[in-house]
């Protein structure tokens, strides 16, 4: 659904991305693993039309995508996660949500119409709450939320505006183990009917759950394939040494 | 239009530019560095000017009224800077400007209590009260040409400054990445001290030296202080060459419009900023990011 | 804490309504003249303490209202219908906004508020130095606006208790068309600008637009403001468009207390009520002027309607520090 063909993407004098190419298809987990500063978030930032491309193309249902800037592509179905939790702090968790799934709503101009009484962002916020286990919190200020609830409340937000494609930037930072069990049930059940990137360094959950594995290591890819495979290549233990994988 | 008028416009315009480029450096680097906008920046030209008023009554000559008149502009911007805008670093914006124009409404006040509300006048220092021939009818007064010298000999010591010594490189440094010259910890009260004093020293001086030409009333501070803002919005905030640039620019605009529109000379420099805004809205030396 | 508050707004509604019964004309005249403020602050609310863009141009806006009562009129002596000038004046603000806010909002940070106040300086320009409505010098208005419709005069703007309960009746009318907007889906968005912008756009809101439809309306308001303080002055001069009406206003909604409408009300209030008083004081009340802008930030950050929080505020962190 999602593609990247020879991403790449420069700093200055420093490339990040080195002509990246990979594929995101609907059923799949892909997981992007790699140490820090392999270029893993401005892969994602590519991804999501938060920065644009030095060189190569982004494609989305086979339609390449020109200077998309991240609105357009949050309202095509492509969501995100941040590694740092990005939330609105002043509002409740049911309010953050809510508002994510007002986003991709028509009719917004309806002045007249309080958003309380909407009935469609009002609901999915509610379901993507219930999802994350959020929904006893709903009225809880997002700046208050422990730093696991904050985690939960950006997959929360993401879901809320029901996309085709997630990106996730370590969603598991931070959670303890039954948390992170949880998000793992669910991105296996979110898989069916979308395409899912999944940025994370914690091993373990990696290949609890992933379908395919891409490594980067200095801004290029060194090796992808089914997880199996990645696990037996000789130069992503080299890249990991000492890793755990 | 003939020669003679053409050379009279730019050599006008190359005056305004400097001046300018005075006022609005030190304005640009305050912002870069401390992120703090400053309203009352253009009191301090104001101040300058009234400085050199009453400095050269008491003195009996503008030189020397400049020279006790810098270094009280530099005390007193560091005496300002210790006692009122450190506080306003951590604070955000909005209460900037608030702060900075309840200054504005003290300084004029201050003003107005000490030496009133009346437009006065500074004399060219004798020596430079002539003015140089310019072809068969038209001449140019030397004092304006010294005007433009001393500025040109200030901004030459500030890019000296800038760029060759320690001081300056922390300053540039600072300019562009603020976050960065914490991260160096020591010193960094100093820095600020030092960069505020120097912006209104600055400001100060351009407001003397100018003195002469331009006259000294109320309210001369706040048109400079708003052209000011264009210069910075225009060469991109921090940037001394882009206020230089900029500066220049406006000088021209200005002057050449009030010749050929005079009704709308006033609108042209806020035109320009309008154009630069739709191209390039960080600012020209602004690399803009994606 | 929830019986309170509509308990208040009923007795401050009626002491409003009761006015005019108890009072000479010219506190029935102030007061009038502080709830026209009162409009052009909320408008400004609605950009800075609801949408985060602090904009210190607003009095443009106003400003080219007041104008435009005057260059809708065929000469200074023949009243204008105001069910016609009124509109044009509103759409005539909200045009300027409109264009304004297409470059300005291209900025943000500290370079918007710096080309908000470089446009609104351009707009006073080409009022104060071309001969439109008499240049710096301004023009005067002999008759006030006529409120008829065919044969039917509802009411009559030259008499005070009428033009009194006439800006009542628009102060409550645009403090509830702004709450009606802000409890809406594009108010809640605005605040969701405010709050966190780039998430904004990150989720898939076009920021630029709901920002530009913020400074639009609020450019409009600001104009129904500016149209009625003409007729109520009976002057107009480039002053109306100065930065120093800017920043007048905008000190108005931080006295108050930003993002909540009724903060820029008593805003209005307490400062119109103050600079009356600093000027009966002394010739120089500019000075207790700025030394009181400098304390009311310093020491009410939330403004008078937030006094509560920062009492708070302070009281927790004098106990843990």
């Amino acid at each position: 659904m999602l593609a990247a063909r020879e991403l790449t993407r420069r700093f200055g004098g420093l490339v990040a991305v080195d002509r990246v190419s990979l594929e995101l298809k609907r059923g799949e987990i892909h997981a992007l693993i790699g140490t820090n500063g392999a270029g893993k978030s401005t892969l994602i930032n590519l991804l999501a039309g938060q920065l644009r491309p030095s060189a190569g193309t982004v494609s989305f249902r086979g339609e390449p995508l020109r200077a998309a800037r991240p609105e357009r592509m949050a309202r095509l179905g492509i969501g995100r996660t941040f590694q740092h939790s990005n939330v609105f702090p002043e509002f409740s968790a049911f309010e953050n949500c809510r508002l994510a799934a007002q986003a991709r709503l028509p009719r917004v101009w309806a002045l007249h119409e309080p958003a309380a009484h909407c009935r469609s962002s009002g609901e999915a916020a509610m379901r993507a709450l219930e999802i994350v286990g959020l929904s006893e919190r709903r009225d809880a200020a997002a700046s208050i939320l422990s730093h696991g609830e904050r985690r939960a409340l950006e997959i929360a937000m993401c879901l809320a505006s029901d996309p085709s494609v997630l990106l996730l930037d370590e969603p598991l930072a931070g959670m303890g183990g039954e948390e992170s069990n949880r998000v793992l049930e669910l991105l296996r059940r979110l898989k069916t009917d979308r395409a899912i990137l999944l940025v994370e360094h914690d091993m373990d959950a990696v290949f609890a759950v992933a379908d395919v594995i891409t490594v980067m290591a200095d801004g290029a890819v060194i090796a992808s394939g089914l997880p199996e495979a990645v696990r037996a290549d000789p130069t992503v233990r080299e890249a990991y040494l000492g890793d755990g994988i | 239009m003939d020669l003679q008028i053409f050379l009279i416009q730019v050599l006008n315009s190359i005056q305004y530019g400097l001046l300018l480029f005075l006022v609005a450096s030190g304005l640009t680097l305050i912002f870069g560095i401390m992120g703090v906008i400053n309203l009352a920046h253009g009191s301090f030209y104001m101040l300058g000017a009234y400085a050199a008023f009453v400095l050269s009554g008491l003195t009996g000559g503008l030189l020397w009224a400049i020279v006790l008149g810098v270094p009280l502009a530099v005390l007193f911007g560091y005496v300002l800077e210790w006692i009122f805008f450190s506080f306003l670093y951590r604070r955000d914006h909005l209460q900037q400007v608030l702060l900075t124009y309840g200054l504005i409404l003290v300084f004029e006040e201050v003003r107005s209590l000490a030496v009133g509300d009346d437009v006065h006048g500074v004399a060219v220092p004798a020596a430079l009260a002539s003015s140089i021939p310019l072809g068969s009818a038209m001449s140019y007064p030397v004092y304006n040409l010294v005007i433009s010298a001393a500025c040109v000999i200030v901004a030459a010591l500030l890019f000296v400054l800038l760029r060759r010594t320690r001081l300056g490189m922390m300053i540039r440094a600072g300019a562009s990445n603020r976050e960065m010259v914490r991260s160096l910890g020591i010193e960094i009260d100093f820095l600020f001290r030092v960069v505020f004093a120097l912006g209104v020293a600055l400001a100060a001086f351009a407001g003397m030296i100018n003195a002469p030409a331009s006259s000294v009333y109320p309210g001369m501070g706040n048109q400079v202080l708003i052209i000011c803002f264009v210069v910075v919005v225009i060469g991109g905030i921090g940037s001394v060459t882009g206020a230089l640039i900029a500066a220049l620019a406006i000088g021209f605009v200005d002057t050449f419009g009030k010749v050929f529109l005079p009704d709308y000379s006033g609108v042209l420099v806020y035109l320009l900023m309008a154009v630069v805004l739709v191209w390039r809205p960080e600012g020209l030396l602004r690399e803009s990011s994606a | 804490m929830s019986i309170a508050r509509p308990i208040l707004w009923s007795v401050a509604l009626l002491a409003l309504a009761a006015l005019p019964f108890v009072a000479g004309k010219f506190y029935i005249d102030l007061i009038a003249k502080i709830m026209i403020m009162a409009i052009f602050a909320m408008s400004l609310d609605l950009l800075v303490g609801v949408t985060g863009l602090v904009s210190l141009g607003h009095a443009a806006f106003f400003g080219l209202a007041s104008y435009m009562l005057v260059l809708a009129a065929p000469d200074q002596y023949t009243a204008v219908s105001l069910w016609t000038s009124l509109p044009l004046a509103m759409a005539a603000s909200a045009l300027l906004a409109l264009v304004i806010g297409a470059l300005v909002l291209r900025t943000r940070g500290v370079y918007f508020i710096m080309v908000t106040l470089a446009f609104s300086q351009m707009v006073y320009f080409v009022f104060h130095d071309t001969k439109i409505a008499g240049g710096s010098d301004g023009t005067y208005i002999y008759v006030k606006p006529n409120a008829s419709i065919g044969a039917w005069s509802p009411f009559n703007l030259g008499d005070n208790a009428h033009f009194y309960y006439a800006m009542l009746a628009l102060l409550a009318l645009t403090f509830l068309f702004l709450r009606m907007l802000l409890a809406s889906r594009f108010g809640r968005a605005l605040r969701g600008i405010k709050s966190n912008e780039q998430r904004m756009r990150a989720l898939g809101f076009n920021t630029y637009a709901y920002k530009l439809a913020a400074f639009t309306i609020a450019g409009a308001i600001a104009g129904l403001a500016g149209y009625f303080a003409a007729v109520q002055f009976g002057f107009v001069n480039p002053e109306m468009l100065s930065w120093h009406q800017s920043a007048n206003v905008l000190l108005m909604v931080i006295l108050g207390g930003m993002g909540n409408l009724v903060g820029a009300v008593v805003g209005a209030f307490a400062l119109v009520l103050a600079q009356d008083l600093f000027s009966s004081l002394t010739k120089h009340w500019l000075l207790l002027m700025g030394g009181f802008v400098i304390a009311v930030v310093v020491l009410l950050p939330n403004g008078l309607t937030g006094a509560g929080q920062t009492w708070r505020h302070w009281r927790e962190r004098t106990r843990s520090g």
